[in-house]
């Protein structure tokens, strides 16, 4: 998993009816002092996260997990709010 | 999931049997404010999108969720249209 920051949300309609429902977020991913570390890229959203909200994601097959047994399109899904983080 | 404008169709008469009749569109990535960013890429289209639109293409495995996918041997599809793009904090 990897730790981003939730910077947006994208509106669709036309959309593969398994995303139907489903909320899909920008995340930002961050580095780990919180600065902003690499590409963005578009979410679903498993645990009710929102915009300015930091999180962990998951990428690949297991982004549908949450969403069990529907077989959600999704390579990137956020599976966790983080209240906060310490490094050693 | 990226986001992408699409730039252009593919036309592929020998492919493999499990792509046929799947409409192929070439897609450049691009970043939440329209910029456009990373290498051009081969979706297969689910959603009937066409040259000019954002999208939202899923890839890797993840690719083959997409309806009527199952076992195609495919890594990038277009799942969705986008209406709107809403970024309001960072980046």
């Amino acid at each position: 998993m990897q730790l981003a920051r939730v910077i947006g949300d994208v509106v669709i309609t036309q959309k593969d009816e398994k995303l139907a429902g489903v909320t899909l977020l920008v995340l930002q991913p961050l580095a780990a002092d919180g600065t902003a570390s690499g590409r963005t890229l578009v979410a679903v959203d498993a645990v009710g996260a929102g915009v300015g909200e930091t999180v962990f994601f998951v990428r690949g097959k297991e982004a549908s997990f949450p969403f069990y047994p529907v077989e959600v399109p999704a390579d990137a899904g956020v599976v966790g709010i983080v209240d906060h983080w310490d490094l050693g | 999931m990226i986001l992408a404008r699409i730039v252009g169709t593919v036309v592929a008469t020998r492919k493999d049997p499990r792509l046929v009749s799947n409409k192929l569109l070439v897609a450049r990535p691009m970043d939440p404010h329209g910029k456009a960013e990373g290498n051009y890429l081969v979706a297969v289209d689910t959603v009937d999108a066409g040259v000019g639109e954002t999208v939202l293409i899923v890839s890797g495995s993840s690719a083959r969720m997409a309806s009527g996918m199952k076992d195609c041997p495919i890594d990038a599809a277009i799942v969705g249209i986008v209406d709107a793009v809403d970024v309001s904090a960072g980046d």
